[in-house]
């Protein structure tokens, strides 16, 4: 139990296939709920290939990283690296001179039970695939956000990956549709956000535009969520924090009226 | 009937097979053509082999698993009530128990065609790298999608949208059917017949039920005209 008397959530960030931009999304979900004033852990467990520290501009403050908690090189809060404007924000990096074999799963299921006694929400980011790393960052889970993209392949990996978390008994899995293109997806070229939601048949909690910006901020180390500039793409990260926190917030309209009713269409019945 | 056949049912794990009755080689040799008859249905299933009471070595243990992968079938269990035969299998990097324990064996061991009139219910969505297999009917509530596999000996019905693919008949039968409420699978099979979805969606889904007609698969609207 933590201070504000609400048991503190594990949030598995996952998707199966690579490059979807589930990191990019960990940092940014990270920051909302941080601003919201969550005290929030991320937990880079993609160890061998971190660059969660990048996106949060924390590169340069690390010291020690999760393989050095796990093999008791060092206190658990001394690998911690608080953010450089948020003070609710912490980063718990991964080792970068490491492989996946370093990580037993009752480890992360230890060091995330650590953080819950002083944090409320933890967001492990997943390393993409569905072998080793993947199983160690599902098993602390107390809830799963699966990634996609509204392309054929990235869905058909999210389904996958849903299948993997129902037999494992992890969820609620929920749903974040990322990268998705308005105008592609009115002429037909990508998948709507009513077929992938069709095919996974899980809750969905938030769909991001494709937007420069984000990876702009992300090359920065700036998340975008960071900056209040209400660009769609920022705002859209801040509703996924409030619709975590169970604020009821109305999916808003991609760019035009057409694209907003289909939203709508699908969305209703599924939140009543 | 034959002493020396094997059984064949489907588990929660995949299959479950009961070593036949009689001289090791042959009981071996008559799996092998059980697999050989309907190959199919076996091919890239995973079974669990209970031998009994029989004592086996090592080798006759080692012997069996690279049989049944040369069958294209993962062994991936062998039950026992044999002390030794359970420590060798143990040796061999083999699963000895069932979880949850082994069920009791069904009384009628020998009629093998009740075992295939059982359907088996799944009531949720498979999804993408699921396979389920039985050697009898198949009943899935929920939908079949892309990457998901049934393989069923006797029919298919689907309560659902239906977009992976779907044996029916995989033991051989050509009577079998498969029924959903949507049916666009990646490949439809029937017994030895293939065939795939049209490439056009209807604009609207109806339910359909796909058979053999005429040496080869039809699916029709239901209802009919």
């Amino acid at each position: 139990m933590t201070g504000n008397g609400t048991e503190a959530r594990v949030v598995t960030v996952t998707s199966g296939k690579g490059g979807v931009g589930k990191t990019t999304l960990t940092a940014n979900l990270g920051a909302a709920l941080a601003m919201r004033g969550q005290r929030v852990v991320v937990v880079d467990a993609d160890v061998g290939l971190r660059n969660l520290d990048v996106m949060l501009g924390l590169e340069n403050r690390i010291v020690y990283d999760l393989v050095d908690v796990i093999e008791e090189r060092c206190r658990l809060r001394q690998a911690l690296v608080r953010h450089k404007h948020l003070s609710k924000l912490w980063l718990l990096p991964a080792a970068q001179t490491r492989d996946k074999t370093a990580v037993q799963v009752e480890d992360m299921v230890d060091v995330c039970g650590r953080l819950r006694e002083e944090y409320d929400v933890i967001l492990v980011d997943s390393p993409a695939g569905i072998e080793w790393g993947f199983r160690y960052a599902l098993a602390p889970a107390t809830e799963v956000l699966v990634v996609t993209n509204p392309e054929v392949p990235a869905a058909r990996d999210a389904d996958r990956v849903i299948g993997l978390i129902e037999a494992e008994e992890k969820g609620p899995a929920r749903l974040i549709i990322n990268r998705i293109k308005p105008k592609m997806v009115e002429r037909g070229e990508m998948l709507s956000i009513a077929d992938v939601v069709e095919l996974l048949a899980i809750e969905l909690i938030g769909v991001v535009p494709e937007d420069q910006e984000i990876l702009v901020a992300a090359n920065r180390g700036e998340p975008l969520a960071l900056s209040r500039d209400g660009s769609l793409a920022g705002s859209s990260f801040h509703n996924i924090a409030r619709r975590m926190l169970g604020e009821e917030v109305p999916f808003q309209p991609l760019r035009d009226r057409g694209v907003f009713e289909r939203i709508l269409r699908f969305v209703s019945p599924e939140r009543s | 009937m034959n002493l020396s056949r094997s059984r064949i049912r489907g588990i929660r794990q995949g299959l479950l097979v009961t070593l036949g009755k009689g001289e090791w080689t042959v009981v071996l040799e008559t799996l092998e053509a059980q697999f050989a008859e309907n190959p199919a249905f076996f091919r890239g299933g995973r079974l669990a082999l209970d031998v009994g009471g029989r004592a086996l070595a090592y080798g006759q243990i080692e012997e069996v698993r690279s049989m049944v992968s040369r069958n294209g079938v993962e062994m991936w269990a062998l039950l026992s009530d044999n002390d030794e035969t359970q420590d060798a299998a143990r040796a061999s990097g083999l699963v000895v128990e069932l979880e949850p324990p082994r069920e009791p064996e069904p009384k009628e061991q020998e009629d093998a065609s009740k075992a295939t009139d059982e359907a088996k219910v799944v009531r949720r969505t498979l999804r993408s790298g699921q396979t389920v297999r039985h050697p009898g009917h198949i009943v899935v509530i929920g939908d079949v999608n892309p990457g998901a596999e049934i393989v069923a000996g006797g029919d298919i019905v689907v309560w659902g949208r239906v977009r992976g693919l779907v044996h029916a008949g995989a033991l051989g039968g050509e009577d079998a059917v498969i029924c959903a409420l949507d049916l666009a699978p990646t490949q439809l099979r029937i017994g030895n017949y293939i065939a795939r979805s049209p490439e056009e969606r209807l604009e609207r889904a109806v339910p359909e039920m796909a058979s053999i007609r005429d040496g080869q698969i039809v699916a029709v609207p239901w209802p009919g005209e």
